[in-house]
C-alpha cells in the first residue's frame, strides 16, 4: 500500500511542480514589457504552433477551472453579469471576462494581455463569441482559425477541409512572424510534433491501462489532472518527461493490480465535464460505491488520441489540420459521440454510462436527453442523465445529486447481483 | 394597425405562416410533383435547392402553435425553445412534407439537433453546411464554393436532378429579385413607418421564404404598392432599431404589442436569412456558386452567427442607428439563445459610449402574455418621449 502512495505523490507532484512552473512563466510574460502570451483554446488546439514560435499558450478554459476548483470563480461571473453578460452564457467565458476586467490577478497566476487573440474554433460556437469579446477589449491582433464541423457521411473531413485549415495555419504562421518578428522554423515546428506526437502515444497508452480489471486510475477524476499539462505544455520535452513518468507508474499499478479505490465495485463510462467548483464532492458521490470511471469523453476535448492518432511529424501542418478536425471530440457531431462512448462501454468494459449535464456547455450538452434515449432504450444500458455545472457553484445541488447516483448505482449492483 | 395588407389578407397570410400542417407546401408538391426541403435558420443559400427543382422552406419551430410533448426529454430546459419545437414537429410528423433537411453551423444546440434529427428519422435526408468564421481570410472564398459545389451534389441526388449553370443563375435572379423587393419592404418602413406595421411586413417576409418565389414575388410587389399608395399619418413614437431575434422568432401578438405600446420598429433582424445577403447576388459576376459564396462573405449583414473580424457587430448596429435616425435600440433576445445573449453584452457596452436609449428583452416563442413585455416598452417610450 506504502508503494501505491509514493507512485501516487511522486507523477501528481510532477504535476503540480510543473504547472506552478508554468504559471510562474505566465506572470513573468504578464510583467514583461513583451508581449508573448497567445490565447487559445483547448478543443483540438494547435498548441505545437504556439511552442514553434517560443510564444506561451495561455487557455483560458484552464484558468477558469483552476478558479472554480479555488472556490473563486462567482465573484468573476457576477462581474460579468453586471457587464451584460447572461444568466445562460456559458460561465467559462464569464470567469475568464470577470477576471480580466478585475485586474487579471487570479491567485495562482497573474493573467497577460494577449500577443495575440486566437481562436481555434474547433466545435464550439461559443469559442467565436468569447474571442471576439476578448479581442474587443484588448485591441489585440485577432486570428479565427475556421475548422469545417464534420459533417460527411463516413465522418472523415474532406480532403478540400484539411486544405482549408493547412492554408489558414500558413496565414498564422505569417501573423506570429509578423507579431514576434522571428522567421519561422520548419524544423522547429517539426520537433514540436514530434513531441507532441510522443505524448500522444504514451496517453494513448495510459488510457488503455483502464481496460484493466481493476482500473489502475480513474479516467475522469484523475485523467484530468493530466489535462492541463497535455494542452498547456504539449511539444515541449518537460512534458514528454511527464507523460514517461505518469505511464511507467501507472502501469506498474495495472501490472500490481491496484486501483484507484480499495475495491472496484462498479466500472462506468462518463460523458461531460466535471463541475469544477465540487469536484471533491462530486467525486465521493461516486467512490462510495466503489465506482470507478474506465472511459470519458471529456477527457478527450483537448484530442482524441486512443484510437490510434498520431501527430505526423514528417507532415506537421496537415497533421494539426488533422487533429483540429477529426481527432478531438468537439468537432465530431453529436452521433460520433455517441459511437465513441459505446465503444468505450464495450472495449473498456463498463457497466453502466452516466451523462453529467452541465448549464454552461451546450456544445456537450444540447441533446444529452437523446443520448439517453438512445443507450437507455435501444442499447438497454444502465444510463443516468444529471445536471449541475462546470464552472457556476449556483447551479450545484448535493443532495438531488446524491439521490440520483445512489439510485442508479444501487440498481447497477442489483442488476450485477441478478445477473451473474 | 392594419395598413397596407387589407385586414382580411394580413389575416390571411397569417393564417398560412403560423398552420404547421404546411398547407401551402403540400399543396405545391401535389401540383408540381417535386420535394421540399425545410431548412432551420439562420441562413440557407436556397438558390441551390430551388435550382435542383425542390422548393426551399424556411422552418421557424412550432412558434405557439404546438405543445412540447416529446422534445423536451431530449434537449434540456436550458436550450432555446426553437430547437425543441422544431424536433417536436418532426416527432408529430409535422415535417413529413419534407423530403430532407438542412442545419448550419449557427450555435451548439442546432449543431446537435441536426445529429439528433438523423437519429430520429433515419429515412430523412439531414445536410449540415459549415459556413466559414473567418471571412476575412484569402482562404474562405474557395472554401465556401467548394461546400457550396458539395451541397449542389447533395440535393442533385436528393432531387435526382443535377443542375446546370444556367439553372443556378436562373434560381439567383429569381432570389434576387425577392430580397430586392424585402430590401425595399424595409426601406419603406423605415422611410415611412406610418404605411406599414412591423407585423404586416413580418408577415410578407415570412411569405417569402415559405411559398414558391415565384409566387412571392407579386404578392411582395402588390403589398409595396398598396403600401406606397397608402395615405396615413405619422404618430407621435419612438423610433427604434430591434435587434436579437434572428433565429427563433417571437409570436407575431407579442411585435404587435411592441409598436402598440409606442414605439415605430424602423428595422429588425427577424427571419434574417431572408434578407442575409443585401446586394444582388449576380452582380458579384463569376460562376454562379462562387458569386453566392463571394456574397455570404462580402455582401451580408452583421450577425451573430457569423463572425467577421474585419467590423464588430456593435459597430453595424451604432451604423444602423445613425443611417435610419432611430431614437433608440430595443435588444429582443430569444430566451436561453448564446450568440444572441454574448452579441447584447458588447451591444450595451458600444451603445452606453454613445448614448443610445436601449432596452433588454427576452421572449420565448411559444409565449402567450405579453403584458409585461408591453408595460416595460411603454415605461421605456415614456422615458423618451417626456425626458
Ligand atoms: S460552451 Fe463548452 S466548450 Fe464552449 S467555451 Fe463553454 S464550456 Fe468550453
Ligand atoms: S435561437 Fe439561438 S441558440 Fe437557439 S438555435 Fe437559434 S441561434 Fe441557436
Amino acid at each position: 500500500m506504502s508503494a501505491t502512495a509514493t507512485f501516487e505523490a511522486s507523477f501528481h507532484d510532477v504535476a503540480r511542480d510543473l504547472m506552478a512552473r508554468y504559471y510562474e512563466e505566465m506572470t513573468q510574460v504578464a510583467k514583461s514589457s513583451t508581449p508573448r502570451a497567445v490565447h487559445l483554446l483547448i478543443a483540438g488546439n494547435p498548441v505545437e504552433l504556439v511552442r514553434a514560435f517560443d510564444l506561451l499558450p495561455v487557455f483560458p478554459e484552464v484558468n477558469d477551472l483552476q478558479l472554480a476548483v479555488k472556490k473563486k470563480s462567482l465573484p468573476y461571473i457576477q462581474k460579468a453579469e453586471e457587464m451584460g453578460y447572461s444568466t445562460d452564457n456559458c460561465a467559462y467565458v464569464k470567469a475568464d471576462i470577470g477576471l480580466f476586467m478585475s485586474g487579471r490577478e487570479a491567485g495562482f497566476a497573474t493573467i497577460p494581455v494577449p500577443a495575440v487573440v486566437l481562436c481555434n474554433y474547433v466545435g464550439c460556437s461559443v469559442y467565436l463569441h468569447w474571442f471576439e469579446h476578448l479581442a474587443e477589449y484588448t485591441n489585440a491582433p485577432a486570428f479565427n482559425i475556421d475548422v469545417p464541423f464534420v459533417r460527411t457521411p463516413d465522418g472523415e473531413p474532406r480532403a478540400e477541409d484539411v486544405t482549408y485549415v493547412v492554408k489558414q495555419l500558413e496565414q498564422l504562421i505569417e501573423l506570429f512572424e509578423k507579431v514576434t518578428g522571428k522567421k519561422f522554423e520548419y524544423a522547429r515546428l517539426q520537433r514540436t510534433v514530434e513531441l507532441s506526437s510522443q505524448v500522444g502515444e504514451l496517453w494513448c497508452a495510459i488510457k488503455q491501462l483502464t481496460k484493466q480489471r481493476p482500473a489502475p486510475f480513474d479516467a475522469y477524476f484523475d485523467a484530468v489532472n493530466f489535462m492541463a499539462p497535455l494542452y498547456a505544455l504539449r511539444g515541449t520535452e518537460e512534458c514528454l518527461r511527464f507523460f514517461e513518468l505518469v505511464y511507467k507508474q501507472l502501469h506498474e499499478k495495472a501490472k500490481l493490480g491496484q486501483g484507484p479505490l480499495p475495491e472496484e465495485k462498479i466500472r462506468y463510462v462518463i460523458e461531460g465535464p466535471p463541475p469544477w467548483p465540487y469536484l471533491r464532492n462530486f467525486r465521493e458521490l461516486f467512490s462510495r460505491w466503489g465506482a470507478v470511471a474506465v472511459a470519458s469523453t471529456y477527457s478527450t476535448v483537448g484530442g482524441l488520441w486512443e484510437f490510434g492518432f498520431k501527430h505526423d511529424p514528417a507532415h506537421p501542418l496537415e497533421s494539426i489540420a488533422q487533429h483540429m478536425l477529426k481527432e478531438n471530440v468537439c468537432n465530431r457531431n453529436f452521433l460520433q459521440r455517441y459511437e465513441q462512448i459505446g465503444r468505450y462501454v464495450e472495449e473498456w468494459g463498463a457497466d453502466g454510462i452516466v451523462i453529467h449535464s452541465v448549464k454552461s456547455c451546450r456544445l456537450f450538452s444540447a441533446g444529452q436527453g437523446d443520448m439517453r434515449e438512445y443507450f437507455a432504450r435501444e442499447k438497454g444500458w444502465p444510463t443516468l442523465l444529471i445536471e449541475s455545472d462546470l464552472e457556476d457553484p449556483r447551479y450545484y445541488s448535493q443532495a438531488q445529486l446524491q439521490n440520483r447516483i445512489d439510485a442508479f448505482f444501487e440498481g447497477i449492483e442489483h442488476r450485477k447481483l441478478t445477473h451473474v | 394597425m392594419a395598413t397596407v395588407m387589407t385586414e382580411s389578407r394580413a389575416e390571411a397570410y397569417r393564417e398560412v405562416i403560423e398552420d404547421r400542417a404546411f398547407p401551402t407546401v403540400r399543396t405545391y408538391k401535389e401540383k408540381t410533383g417535386r420535394a421540399a426541403v425545410g431548412y432551420f435558420p439562420v441562413y440557407t443559400p436556397v438558390e441551390l435547392v430551388h435550382a435542383s427543382g425542390m422548393l426551399p422552406v424556411a422552418l421557424f419551430g412550432g412558434g405557439n402553435q404546438i405543445e412540447l410533448a416529446h422534445a423536451d426529454s431530449r434537449f434540456q430546459s436550458f436550450v432555446c425553445s426553437i430547437v425543441k419545437s422544431t424536433l417536436e414537429l418532426g416527432l408529430t410528423d409535422k415535417l413529413d412534407c419534407f423530403d430532407g433537411m438542412v442545419f448550419h453551423s449557427i450555435c451548439d444546440p442546432a449543431r446537435n439537433l441536426a445529429s439528433v434529427f438523423k437519429r430520429n428519422f433515419p429515412d430523412k435526408p439531414v445536410e449540415f453546411i459549415h459556413f466559414p468564421q473567418n471571412p476575412g481570410s484569402p482562404s474562405a472564398l474557395a472554401y465556401l464554393e467548394g461546400e457550396y459545389q458539395r451541397l449542389v451534389g447533395v440535393f442533385g441526388q436528393w432531387s435526382g436532378h443535377q443542375v446546370s449553370d444556367a439553372q443556378l443563375a436562373a434560381s439567383i435572379e429569381l432570389y434576387d429579385r425577392v430580397r430586392a423587393l424585402l430590401r425595399e419592404l424595409y426601406a419603406l418602413r423605415a422611410a415611412s413607418p406610418e404605411r406599414l406595421s412591423a407585423v404586416d411586413s413580418y408577415v410578407l417576409t415570412r411569405c417569402s421564404c415559405l411559398l414558391p418565389p415565384e409566387e412571392s414575388v407579386p404578392l411582395l410587389e402588390g403589398a409595396l404598392a398598396g403600401a406606397r399608395a397608402l395615405e396615413a399619418k405619422t404618430q407621435d413614437r419612438v423610433r427604434v432599431v430591434l435587434i436579437g431575434a434572428f433565429c427563433e422568432q417571437p409570436p407575431l401578438d407579442l411585435i404587435d404589442s411592441l409598436e402598440r405600446a409606442g414605439c415605430y420598429i424602423l428595422d429588425d433582424d427577424f427571419q434574417l436569412g431572408t434578407r442575409f445577403l443585401t446586394d444582388d447576388v449576380a452582380s458579384a459576376g463569376g460562376p454562379p456558386l462562387r458569386a453566392l459564396a463571394e456574397s455570404y462573405l462580402n455582401h451580408s449583414v452583421h450577425a451573430s452567427v457569423k463572425h467577421d473580424l474585419r467590423k464588430p457587430r456593435a459597430a453595424g448596429l451604432l451604423d444602423k442607428v445613425r443611417d435610419l435616425h432611430a431614437d433608440a435600440v430595443i435588444f429582443l433576445g430569444a430566451k436561453f439563445c448564446e450568440p444572441a445573449l454574448f452579441d447584447y453584452a458588447l451591444y450595451r457596452r458600444a451603445l452606453e459610449e454613445h448614448d443610445i436609449p436601449h432596452l433588454f428583452l427576452e421572449f420565448e416563442e411559444k409565449m402567450w402574455l405579453y403584458d409585461r413585455v408591453q408595460s416595460e416598452v411603454e415605461t421605456f417610450v415614456e422615458s423618451m418621449l417626456f425626458s
